[in-house]
């Protein structure tokens, strides 16, 4: 073996090549399954792509690295299922580019955040979290509620996310723009977005008139493990 | 024999023998200097954010200094700055001496691996503050930043093997494969990992090709192997190289480096998945990236033996020498995380020490412990070379930085250690009634003392590499600090 070894340390093609080969090995085997298993994802109701609003709430949580200190991954433990709720399914990041799932908890983990506190909670928590938690020690967005988000490019940030696979409408694009102001906007007609989007959260989330960043953020963390309807799911439809 | 090589210095031989040009130097010196800059700046920013988890006021409500965009600055820093830099030129350094080859390509691929490589990070560093990127962990640099990073790295990829491809040498030397499959396993993690569709060729956002499930493994299997390969198979070489030639001593065992290189490169791929214990991957994932973990174990604490048993017949050295004393302590405490890591890895541990800082220190131990400490080791061994100096400075200061930095890693792990496990433990606590006894805040709460102490480590280890970049730009300069009362690194004069 030791012999044979110094006709690879003399060639440096060939040393190259079986070096490219040993190490693409482990990756094949582990990775490639993933994407031929159908029980990779679980077959349950209620998961459909982000509102355009939720996007971009979702790009502003990815720009401000709110996943490096915030999970999106509810392990099946006791504890954790207690304090945050049903453990996260693959189906519920099946249409998240990138995945948030973290890798550390300095602050709580978010998968089922949606629903448990108010607008105005979330609002003045991102503002000044010390202000109404006080051990906290999560840095303030207050700058969140003076920037406007600029809806004009939203339809294409749906087309990019079609061509990976997410399965937006020739509907949903068209009317991303409109959509996208229709939810955060108190007395506009929020059938259409409903429609495309159940479960939506509507409203002005913080009571400035314009969309600001503020209320993208809001709308996406309302939604946040909220879709699967976990009462129309039978058992067998959570086996991977 | 081969692993002989680096032990047998052609060092004694003058440049006229050399039936090649002279080795390029400038490129190394600039590699060297970016190396020690971008390794203060790195921990600089460590100790910044380690302050705002202490003192969340210095978050200064700006939209800029926010830890959630100075995290990756730091991680970005350490890692590709710090070490990328460390990596690139000790490797241009080692592989033009153990093959007596000029570097494929000349100065002109050589400075055009330097300017290119500080470009992605310049790139990659101010996008980090102005909120660019693709939330990838140690992969957050968007679309634009990976492109021109996977053109700067092809080029060093054929000037690295254009170089062995022309050597004297009829072997190649161990540091060489490891260096070699650093970067060749880095180009393919990278490219795959960062496959993504631009929203506008005009912007900066785009959107990841996977999703979800797929998209996690893809990037634990290359931010595993980042570490497998950026911070342990490249740093290795720099071991396979340095550590012998400051021993004086040839590698402890070629069969061990063989079945080291082999088994470690094979095995570490598989790693990525413990990354992912009781999500939502499939179990079998998790268990494979489980028992490869474990396995790891082995051929990782064969290089760790091949390192120090180097120093058979030497050990006095390190009582003389204190950047010796880097290197070598640099391969225990590899020795120590590669065999906390595998622990990490079983998923019972893992239900434990998962989402905590537990996490945090094992990366340090490795970071600080391993990564810096060879790399100091390799930069007080190279600046007296090259700079065609008669010895460093000042000794003692280098055995100043050695225990002022050791005291800040230990603080750091032992922190991290404390605050991890208690935080782990006060989330599955329960009170006698069957109620979760904590709420989150808590144990945030709780962390509060050992944030502070973690700080304080880390202010050391910045300490220390100040000292080093006192030490070495006066080693530069030419200057000697009297020290004949101490027992001297007697370094014979600089070859080539």
């Amino acid at each position: 073996m030791f012999i044979k070894h110094a006709t690879i340390e003399r060639n440096t093609i060939l040393l190259a090549v079986l070096t490219l080969v040993t190490v693409a090995i482990g990756g094949l085997v582990e990775i490639v399954p993933l994407f031929t298993i159908e029980t990779t994802i679980e077959r349950v109701q209620g998961m459909r792509p982000y509102s355009p609003l939720e996007l971009a709430g979702r790009n502003i949580y990815i720009r401000e690295g709110c996943y490096l200190c915030h999970s999106q991954q509810i392990r099946p433990l006791r504890d954790e299922v207690e304090r945050y709720g049903h453990y996260s399914l693959a189906a519920e990041s099946m249409y998240d580019h990138p995945f948030q799932w973290g890798s550390k908890r300095t602050g709580p983990d978010l998968a089922r955040v949606g629903g448990k506190y108010s607008n105005e909670w979330h609002v003045a928590h991102l503002v000044d979290p010390r202000a109404v938690v006080p051990q906290s020690i999560m840095p303030p967005y207050a700058f969140l509620a003076q920037k406007p988000v600029d809806p004009s490019d939203i339809a294409d940030h749906l087309k990019a996310l079609r061509l990976v696979g997410v399965p937006y409408s020739d509907e949903m694009i068209a009317s991303a723009k409109a959509d996208f102001t229709a939810q955060a906007e108190p007395d506009a007609d929020t059938d259409g977005v409903l429609a495309r989007y159940p479960k939506a959260a509507l409203g002005d989330f913080d009571g400035n008139p314009r969309v600001t960043e503020m209320d993208a953020l809001v709308a996406y963390l309302q939604m946040l493990g909220r879709l699967v309807e976990f009462d129309r799911t039978q058992p067998g439809g959570l086996r991977q | 024999m081969s692993a002989l090589a680096a032990s047998q210095p052609y060092a004694n031989r003058p440049y006229a023998d050399h039936k090649v040009e002279p080795y390029i130097e400038s490129v190394v010196r600039a590699f060297v200097i970016a190396t020690i800059f971008w390794g203060v700046a790195a921990f600089a920013a460590g100790v910044y954010i380690a302050l705002q988890l202490a003192f969340p006021v210095l978050n200064l409500g700006l939209e800029w200094t926010t830890f959630g965009r100075l995290r990756p600055l730091h991680t970005s820093a350490a890692i590709f700055a710090f070490g990328g830099n460390a990596l690139l030129g000790s490797s241009i350094y080692i592989v033009q001496r153990t093959c007596r080859a000029r570097l494929f390509g000349g100065e002109p691929v050589g400075w055009f691996l330097f300017f290119g490589y500080q470009l992605f990070i310049v790139l990659a560093a101010t996008g980090y503050l102005f909120g660019i990127t693709q939330s990838k962990e140690y992969a957050e640099p968007e679309w634009y930043v990976d492109l021109w990073l996977t053109l700067v790295w092809v080029v060093y990829l054929v000037a690295y093997t254009g170089t062995l491809l022309r050597r004297e040498e009829p072997h190649i030397y161990v540091a060489n494969w490891f260096y070699l499959s650093f970067i060749i396993t880095v180009a393919m993690l990278h490219i795959v990992n960062n496959l993504a569709i631009p929203v506008s060729l005009v912007g900066t956002k785009s959107y990841s090709l996977f999703a979800g499930v797929q998209d996690a493994l893809t990037q634990w299997w290359y931010g595993h192997n980042a570490v497998g390969f950026f911070l342990t198979a490249g740093f290795l070489g720099m071991m396979y190289y340095f550590i012998p030639k400051q021993a004086e001593r040839p590698i402890y065992s070629y069969r061990l480096s063989i079945v080291h290189f082999w088994s470690l490169i094979f095995l570490y791929i598989w790693a990525g998945p413990h990354h992912l214990h009781y999500t939502a991957l499939p179990d079998w994932a998790s268990t494979l990236g489980m028992v490869f973990s474990v396995m790891l174990w082995m051929p990782s604490w064969g290089g760790m033996i091949n390192g120090l048993m180097t120093l058979s017949g030497a050990w006095d050295k390190l009582r003389t020498d204190p950047a010796l004393r880097f290197s070598v302590t640099a391969v225990a405490f590899y020795g120590m995380s590669t065999f906390e890591g595998p622990v990490m890895s079983i998923r019972q541990v893992n239900a434990l020490s998962h989402y905590t800082d537990w996490t945090i220190g094992h990366v340090h131990s490795g970071a600080l412990g391993w990564n810096a400490f060879i790399t100091f080791g390799m930069l007080y061994y190279i600046v007296p070379v090259l700079w065609n100096r008669q010895r460093l400075y000042s000794i003692k200061l280098v055995s100043v930085h050695f225990w002022v930095a050791t005291i800040g890693i230990l603080l750091y792990i032992t922190a991290m250690w404390v605050s991890g496990i208690m935080q782990g433990l006060m989330w599955r606590a329960y009170d006698h009634l069957g109620f979760l006894q904590y709420s989150f805040i808590e144990t945030v709460e709780a962390m509060h003392p050992f944030y502070v102490i973690r700080a304080l480590g880390g202010v050391l280890f910045l300490t220390g590499a100040l000292i080093m970049v006192y030490n070495l730009w006066r080693t530069a300069r030419g200057d000697l600090r009297n020290e004949d009362s101490l027992p001297t690194l007697a370094r014979p004069q600089p070859a080539v």
